[in-house]
Formats: structure tokens, sequence, C-alpha cells
């Protein structure tokens, strides 16, 4: 596929295939302004591309209707460098927002939630305000938020961006719990370290271009 | 739980910014009451017009020498006219007891007058009242006509006074409208400002395009309803002091204002209030949210 934003002298990727199999972990790798986070946008619909499609589980949402784009972003789960929490909400009550506002019931939230924050491993943190919590601990928040409604593509726009080396690791081993559960995650990073340690499929990006695709690859 | 959760957002929506929405519902109410007015007033000035017009005649007076065959040939002509719905001779001593009656306060007069001096007519009372000119245009030139007075040229007068009322209320309306939308227009994207981090999540986790924007067009149609009840509020003000106090003295010259009438511009002005505020909250939802 290609995209070219408006008013941009080259495409922001140009003629890109990729295909990700459903349960894999996938990073992307690339310098700044090279076309990873387009991709992100397009599978969230965000941006459509000027030519060639974009397939998600089997389905065509190149086209998609915007009135439609709410029910497919149901199917995936975002996780971003800045965590987006509400900060007037407890890490409770964050999780349990993304529950309500697609319509589940308070009960539903009252079971699923503290699940899922055991998961990431808040057990007992639950009534704390993001600001209560460290930057590991929001972004552990986050992924909970982006996991309670057991998505098909979990979506991390480099997670460890703000957080120290350790911290990243911790929040890397649970993306890597998560991808074990059989959700595909797809990582944007600049992180080598975690590229590193991790050996996943690694996709390298430069100007729109891709570059390496390698199985259990490094940052290179 | 969904619609608890949207009205509780109404209402913390309408208070964290209540000044504004105090602003936004006394427009909408001034701008509704006016339309309401405009309303009533269209209303009274149909009834008043079916009502006087109904009674309107054209008199064709005739020269007191006119002659015999001059005025049967006349009044074979009206009632032959398609304009004419009806014609009624009037002759001199008919002509003495209206007279009479007329101005039985004055004796003096009446006995100074004598059914001799006062001239024969022909009354008409028209199919269309409008068609006026037209008469004057065909039988003013006949011979023996002496002169035609339309009653419904001073009519027209008072009329044209009471739709130049209206039409000022209706563009106060208008006016207060165009300030009434943009304050909504402003009042949505100051909670949408607000509110920006729980809708980027909304549409991050999917949450539907119409549960992002309920609350904030609720927001503002409560608002546009509730300017429309202070709206019927000032129009049955309007009737109470105004219309039967002060202006009692005039009530035989209008038809009467019913509280029926009254409470009958409440759903237009409701209808119109919501209706305005919703669509204009939605447009600027869609500029400014982009959902």
């Amino acid at each position: 596929m290609t995209k070219t934003y408006p008013k941009a002298s080259r495409p922001s990727l140009d003629n890109v295939s990729v295909s990700i199999e459903k349960g894999e972990f996938v990073f992307f790798i690339g310098p700044s302004g090279s076309g990873k986070s387009t991709i992100i946008k397009m599978l969230l619909h965000e941006v459509t591309p000027n030519k060639g499609r974009v397939v998600v589980n089997n389905k065509d949402v190149t086209s998609l209707r915007s009135w439609k784009r709410p029910h497919f972003r149901r199917s995936i789960g975002c996780v971003f460098q800045d965590f987006r929490l509400l900060p007037n909400r407890t890490a409770y009550e964050n999780v349990a927002f993304a529950l309500e506002v697609i319509g589940k019931t308070k009960a539903v939230a009252r079971r699923v939630v503290p699940e899922v924050l055991e998961l990431v491993g808040l057990g007992g943190k639950e009534h704390r305000y993001p600001h209560e919590l460290s930057g590991g601990e929001q972004q552990r928040v986050a992924v909970a938020r982006a996991f309670v409604n057991r998505p098909l593509i979990l979506l991390a726009d480099e997670p460890t961006g703000n957080l120290d080396p350790d911290t990243s690791i911790e929040i890397m081993r649970l993306l890597d719990r998560i991808n074990r559960t059989g959700t595909t995650v797809v990582m944007v990073t600049h992180d080598s370290n975690i590229v590193n340690q991790m050996r996943r499929r690694v996709i390298e990006i430069e100007s729109g271009r891709i570059v390496r695709d390698q199985a259990r690859g490094v940052y290179g | 739980m969904r619609v608890k959760y949207v009205l509780s957002e109404v209402l913390v929506g309408l208070w964290r910014n209540v000044t504004m929405t105090i602003a936004m519902i006394i427009t909408m109410a001034v701008s509704l009451t006016m339309l309401g007015v405009s309303g009533l007033v269209y209303n009274k000035v149909a009834d008043m017009k079916d009502l006087y017009f109904e009674n309107v005649e054209v008199s064709i007076f005739l020269k007191p020498e006119a002659t015999e065959e001059q005025r049967t040939a006349l009044e074979g002509q009206l009632r032959s006219d398609a304009l004419v719905r009806e014609t009624i001779y009037v002759d001199k001593n008919e002509a003495y007891e209206r007279f009479k009656e007329m101005y039985q306060d004055a004796p003096d007069l009446v006995n100074a007058v004598k059914p001799d001096q006062l001239p024969e007519s022909f009354r008409l009372r028209l199919v269309d009242p409008e068609q006026y000119r037209q008469i004057n245009d065909q039988y003013s030139s006949v011979e023996g006509v002496d002169q035609i007075v339309d009653q419904s040229r001073v009519l027209d007068k008072i009329f044209n006074l009471f739709t130049a009322g209206q039409n000022v209320a209706l563009v106060a309306a208008i006016a207060m409208a165009i300030a009434a939308l943009m304050l909504v227009a402003n009042t949505i994207q100051v909670a949408a400002y607000s509110k920006r981090r729980e809708v980027a999540v909304m549409k991050l986790v999917g949450a539907s395009n119409w549960f992002i924007q309920a609350p904030f067009v609720l927001e503002a149609v409560v608002a546009g309803l509730i300017g429309a009840v202070l709206g019927l509020g000032a129009l049955v003000g309007l009737k109470t002091f105004l219309f039967d106090g002060a202006l009692s003295s005039l009530q035989g010259l209008f038809s009467p204002v019913s509280w029926g009438e009254i409470f009958l511009t409440f759903p237009l002005m409701a209808g119109i209030g919501a209706l305005v505020s919703a669509v204009t909250a939605w447009v600027t939802l869609r500029f400014y949210l982009r959902v």
C-alpha cells in the first residue's frame, strides 16, 4: 500500500506490503518519519491508503465507512508512549470506562476489571489515581485498558518511550504474556535493547520502504 | 447504565460552564418568545382578516340626478359580475334609516337631514375583498355613479401595522436565534475541550459516535427546552399583564388571544429550540471532534 499525505513531497509509505499472522509479535523499527506511525494509523483506520488495501482479520477495512469505525476499533487495543489515562479516574475506573463506553454493564466491569488488573500486576492498586502510580504502573493500566476487551490485535506505539530500562523490560514481559494468550502484538519502537532481547520478528522501515523483514531479528 | 451515564454527563456539562449556559438559555428564551409573538400575531391577523373582510362592503353611491334607467342598467351589470357576491340596493329611505341609526346620538343632525338629500347606493359584497380596485376601475366611469367607497382600504392600513409588528418580532427572533446559535456552538466547543481526554479515549476504544456525541447534543437540547419554557412564561406574562391588563380596553378591536393559543405555541417554540440547538451542537461536534 501507498500513503501520501497532502503537501508531502514523498510518500510516507511507498508500496509497502506486510502480512502479519494471527498470534505473531512484530516490531516495527526505523528512524523518525520513516512511516512506522502511518502503519499504526492505517490499522486503526485513522488514515486510509491512497493505493492498496488494509485487511484486518480477513476483512478489507480500506473503505470502511466511518460510522462502522467504532465497532472495528473494538477489535484492536492500543497503548501509547504517553499512556493517555484519565487523570481524574482511578486505575479501576480508567479500565472500566473503556468497557462502559462500549456498552458493557457495570456488573461486567466488576467481574472483568479486577481480573485484568491482576493480570498486568496491579492487584491491590486498583483505587490509585494515575498521579499516585509510577510511569511503569501507569503504562500497565493502559495495557489493562487495551486488553480488557480481549482484542485480536494489540498496537503499541513506543510503549516504553517514557520508561527507564528496567521498567521497560517489565512492560515487555507483560506484552509477551498477552501475546501468549493468542493476541497479535504490533509494536513500534526505537528501543534497540528491547528488540535485541525479545528476538521477535523485526520489520525495518526507512523513508517509507521496508528495508528488512527478519524473523527473530535484532535491532541491527 | 448508559442512559444514566449520558444524563449525568449532561447535568455536569451544563453546570461546568454555568454562566455560558445561562447566557445560552436567555438568548434562546428571548428568541423563542419573539418567535411565539410573531406566530400569535400571524394567527390573529389571519383571524381578524376573516372576521372583518367577511363584513366589508364596497358602496357605489349614485349621483342625485341619476335616472331610473341608469340605475337598472348598473344593477343588471353588478348582478352579472363574477367579482360580486351580493348586491343590495339601498334607496333614499333606507339610507335615511341607516343614517338615523348611525347618528342616533346627534338628533339635531338627524333632524336637519331629509331622506331626499341622501344618495341612493348599491352595497356590494365581493367574492374577494382584495379585488376592490377592479370594481373601482370598472364602475367609477359608469353614468350615474358618483363615487365608490371601499371600507377595506381603511382596514388594510390597520393590518399593515400588524404585519409590520409581526415582521419586527420575526427579525428580532432571527437575530436572537443567530446569537443563540453562536452561544450553543461556543458552549459545545468549550464542553468538548474540557472533555477532550475522555473523548480521545472513547474514540480509541471504539465507543459509538452517538454515544460520544449524545451528552453534548443533549446538553444543548436541554438548554433549548429550558429556553422554550421561559419563552412560554414570557408569553403568559405578556397576556396577563399587557393584553388582559394594560390593553384590555382595546379588546373590542382585537379578537382575543386565548390561553389555548398561548399554550399551542409551546410545541412550536420547544420544537424549534430543541431542533436548532441539536443541529448546531451536532454540526459543531462534527467539525470539532471529527466524530
